[in-house]
């Protein structure tokens, strides 16, 4: 077998064992790996609650893991999401899939719960439960200090341990697995950290083939503005998007109350540049580099971060910013989620944040103190615990991330239907509303966009199960990547068969959801984007969505996607699928 | 979705790739729409129920293009494999089909953007938008005519054509003429506001789409104003520029340019190295077909002439330099701007020509057409006496 190790761990932390299985060939086929593979083995404990013990998380890497294709050090984290109830997944980078498949797996399925605090230690092969009683309540770093020769780690915080419904695992100090609690599941199975290290190699088909597709690859990353041009990525990181999402009014500010915000001239990547210096940093084996690390080990914030932690919440000075972000990694917390919850707190108190209630709100959410244990809830339990549900700005409980769906309705449409709530990675539209690739499309229609979101949204599935980056999607397309498939595997897949394994993928995902009462109902926006304008100016207006347009765009998604008129899986689609 | 099949419908047209009727357009969203019946539906819906695609076009190509690609996927087999820098970057190679039905139309669509069928036309699709189909049907006529006339010159230097190869290159030059001269001024510096200058910018984007200096309408153009850098965004249709171009601050205070051209890093540094404020990149076919005439058969870099040439060239005067789309070590960004001083153009090896301007527009536009037409002059001469060895 090439590309795959053909082993998976799975652990039972009630036992205190583990057992390793080799997954049927055709499962590796169908699913591939990470998201997709991860996805497959979620399946079959998809009902129960989140803090069973039996229901499972999981780490899987893919085929292109471990080899010299471009991109190769992502992998995915996925259970069912504490803050959302929908299928909870993150495709997380740093160096721990890596070191995965290097220690020979392809994947480990985590079930049970231990009785006491515990780390999982992997080395080559070799798995321990070991006691972690004496980290109970640790911030990352220090944990992290501790383990420091054990390879790889994903480590939760004390948010987690204080039920932050939002709380991250850190991989590697500062890449998360973020977004949907993934930390919680942690926390709810008495887990602290995980690391693995290991030394085998990935064997390939075709090493040449693989040098071949690399070269075409990297010719276009060259070729594209996004990510190696004079304000791209590779030189200030993903906060390079900050001035042109500005610049597009679509900047959320004020709790989605404006899209755009006075003082991003102050607050953006060049700023950010000049303040800190700092170096460039990646996953394992990527060359694009979209970290950005201050000689001191300051974390420069993601676009994301930057964004949401500004203008979400008026904020004016930059190394609030910086700090906030800080907070959250060390304390294991969501930054969007942390900072739409915080406009959300605001919006509803009326109080204006200053640049010291910041860190303290934050810090009262991870320590569940004051007002924080509400907080740590997420916006949408906030809003509703004070009576003011309007003002939670999430889709299926998420908050949502930093383009104001009024600015780019590809977007608007991409949030309702994503499997994991408020998401802006499921279908991407950014890359062809904003960044123009792979051409531009018009921003203000949603025209002929419940095609592109459905085809999108495979895409995006079947790149996290490969694994590799989808950043460097806004250069090469799956055309290029299924040579590297072909090259690592020795499967002759088509970039067209790639992404139709990424529709089956996608498509187990709504029944997943849907096995939990996910339906049309929750594939829906906020209100306020149906009534109030973003922004309005001499040269853009960003007003409010036209909600039968909406409405249309959606039907039509679910006619693309081949989901009944209540936006569920059809027997016979699913049986089309392989599923 | 009409009004997107009407426009693209009415750019092949204007573009003179196709003829009035010779296209068939289909977008999908929840249902597939058509631009005009045709008994081919059939079998393309087919192809959209098999791949993951919103849209395609279905063109029988002009003449020129009509005899070249013919002639070339009779030639070719499987594929046609172009060495422009197009084709290299963004298609690999161009698929043959001398079947026209479905399964064989998605076997070929399944690996790459189009796939041409002799004697019917060439079909390419889009995944996010039909302008993707549009762009790759024009690169196909656009790098197959640069071949054409590429392996015809250097048939005739290192060997003999074939009488099917002379007799197509007889039938297809008899297409061609030389480009008009511009008769009228394009609009004169000084600019006073960033508004005038986008407008000088529009206006040249138009006439080099006009005049078909571009490909597929892509090229780029910039103008230097009060520190700032104007430059059209990536992939735009250099004739549809308004509100298609990034302001670039030179003081480096803003990102906001990070939808620039992919030429952005050559312009920055054309600017820093001549003083100049005005630049136009467009890819005019001859310019292109003479950077990749060689005199030299066995040279230790073949292949690689792209990346690097051991050798200092021009075409009537005109530097040609290697380099690539974009950044990175082996960009055009490293070459173009020390070549380019002190001279009316450079030409980048099977990519394009760059000019440039002191105060605006009108005299990096003049060159642009004369050194293309310099080409095209210069091409026939080649061809009427392949002995003699070009520099």
């Amino acid at each position: 077998m090439f590309g795959w190790c053909g082993k998976i761990a799975e652990i039972n932390l009630s036992a205190g064992e583990f057992k390793i299985f080799s997954p049927d060939p055709e499962i590796l086929l169908k699913f591939i790996g990470g998201k997709g593979l991860a996805g497959y083995f979620l399946k079959e404990d998809v009902a129960l609650d989140w803090n069973d013990p039996c229901m499972p998380i999981l780490f899987f890497t893919g085929p292109l893991v471990n080899t010299r294709s471009p991109t190769p050090g992502r992998m995915t984290v996925m259970s069912r999401s504490p803050l959302t109830g929908t299928v909870g997944d993150s495709s997380a980078g740093g160096f721990f899939g890596t070191e995965l498949k290097k220690a020979g797996f392809d994947g480990i399925i985590i079930k049970g719960k231990s009785d006491r605090l515990c780390g999982i230690e992997i080395d080559d092969g070799e798995i321990k439960i070991v006691p972690a009683s004496h980290m109970a309540g640790m911030q990352v770093s220090p944990v992290r200090s501790l383990l420091k020769k054990k390879g790889s780690s994903a480590i939760i915080g004390p948010a987690a341990e204080n039920g932050v419904l939002f709380s991250n695992i850190i991989i590697d100090g500062h890449f998360a697995a973020g977004r949907n609690g993934l930390g919680l599941i942690l926390a709810s199975k008495k887990i602290k950290y995980i690391t693995v290290r290991g030394t085998k190699k990935t064997v390939i088909s075709d090493p040449e083939e693989l040098d071949q597709a690399r070269k075409d690859i990297f010719r276009l990353v060259s070729a594209s503005p996004v990510l190696s041009g004079n304000y791209g990525i590779s030189k200030f990181g993903t906060a390079a998007l900050y001035d042109l999402i500005d610049a597009r009014r679509m900047m959320p500010s004020d709790n989605f109350r404006k899209s755009f915000f006075r003082s991003a001239c102050l607050m953006n990547a060049p700023s950010l540049k000049k303040l800190y210096r700092p170096k460039n940093r990646g996953c394992r084996g990527c060359h694009v580099l979209c970290k950005k690390v201050a000689g001191d080990g300051t974390i420069i914030p993601e676009f994301e971060t930057l964004s949401h932690f500004s203008a979400l919440i008026g904020n004016t000075d930059i190394k609030t910013v910086v700090s906030a972000n800080k907070i959250c990694n060390e304390t294991g917390m969501d930054t969007i989620s942390a900072a739409a919850t915080l406009s959300c707190f605001s919006e509803i108190s009326g109080k204006t944040l200053t640049p010291s209630d910041i860190p303290d709100l934050l810090n009262d959410m991870a320590y569940k103190r004051n007002e924080g244990e509400k907080l740590g809830k997420g916006a949408e339990r906030y809003a509703k615990m004070t009576g003011h549900p309007e003002s939670a700005m999430t889709v299926k409980g998420q908050e949502l991330p930093a383009y104001d769906p009024r600015g780019a309705y590809g977007m608007a449409l991409a949030y309702a239907t994503s499997t994991r709530g408020g998401c802006h990675l499921r279908a991407y539209p950014v890359s062809h509303e904003i960044l123009r690739k792979p051409v531009a499309t018009d921003r203000f229609t949603f025209e002929g966009k419940a095609r592109i979101i459905k085809t999108g949204e495979d895409l995006n599935a079947i790149v996290d199960s490969l694994t590799a980056c989808k950043f460097i999607f806004f250069a090469a397309s799956l055309e290029e990547y299924s040579k590297v498939f072909h090259a690592v595997t020795g499967i002759n897949y088509s970039g067209q068969d790639l992404i139709k394994t990424g529709e089956r993928i996608y498509y187990n995902e709504r029944m997943i959801n849907a096995a939990n009462g996910f339906s049309a109902k929750d594939d829906d926006l906020p209100e306020r984007f149906f009534s109030s304008s973003g922004h309005k100016g001499e040269d853009i207006t960003i007003g409010p969505i036209d909600r039968k347009d909406f409405l249309k765009a959606r039907a039509n998604y679910y006619k693309a996607r081949e989901l009944d008129e209540e936006g569920m899986p059809l027997p016979e689609t699913a049986k089309k699928l392989g599923l | 979705m009409e009004n997107l099949l009407l426009k693209y419908e009415k750019k092949l047209i204007e573009s003179g790739l196709v003829g009035s009727g010779d296209s068939l357009l289909g977008i999908l969203d929840a249902e597939i729409e058509w631009n005009m019946n045709d008994d081919s539906r059939i079998i393309f819906e087919k192809v959209f129920e098999s791949l993951n695609i919103n849209s395609l076009i279905f063109s029988k190509p002009k003449e020129p293009y009509f005899s070249i690609i013919n002639y070339l996927a009779k030639i070719s087999g499987e594929a046609i494999r172009p060495c422009d820098c197009e084709t290299r970057t963004f298609f690999h190679d161009l698929p043959v089909s001398f079947e026209f039905s479905a399964n064989s139309i998605i076997s070929r669509l399944k690996k790459r953007k189009c796939v041409i069928i002799p004697d019917h036309g060439i079909i390419s699709y889009g995944t996010v938008s039909i302008e993707q189909a549009f762009i790759t049907l024009s690169s196909v006529c656009f790098s197959c005519f640069v071949k054409f006339f590429s392996d015809y010159l250097f048939t005739l230097r290192f060997g003999k054509p074939d009488n099917d190869f002379k007799k197509t290159f007889e039938k297809v030059s008899n297409f061609l003429s030389p480009l008009p001269h511009l008769n009228h001024s394009l609009q004169k510096s000084p600019f006073y506001s960033g508004k005038d200058v986008l407008n000088a910018i529009n206006e040249a984007g138009k006439l080099m789409v006009g005049l078909r200096l571009v490909d597929s309408f892509f090229g780029n153009i910039s103008y230097l104003h009060d520190n700032t850098l104007f430059i059209s965004q990536t992939g735009s249709s250099l004739d549809e520029l308004a509100g298609n171009v990034d302001i670039c601050p030179l003081d480096g205070s803003s990102c906001a340019g990070i939808t620039a051209s992919s030429e952005l890093p050559a312009h920055l540094e054309i600017i820093k190295r001549t003083g100049h404020k005005a630049i136009l990149h467009g890819h005019p076919k001859f310019s292109v077909i003479l950077s990749m005439d060689c005199g030299i058969r066995d040279c230790a870099g073949k292949g690689l002439c792209h990346i690097k040439c051991p050798r200092e060239r021009d075409v009537c005067g005109i530097p040609v330099v290697s380099g690539e789309v974009g950044s990175g070590s082996g960009g055009l960004c490293n070459t173009v701007p020390e070549a380019i001083i002190s001279k009316p153009g450079v030409i980048v090896y099977g990519h394009g020509l760059f000019t440039t301007g002191v105060f605006d527009f009108n005299l990096p536009f003049c060159n642009l057409l004369e050194i293309e037409n310099a080409c095209y002059m210069e091409y026939f001469k080649r061809a009427s006496n392949p002995s003699a060895a070009p520099s």
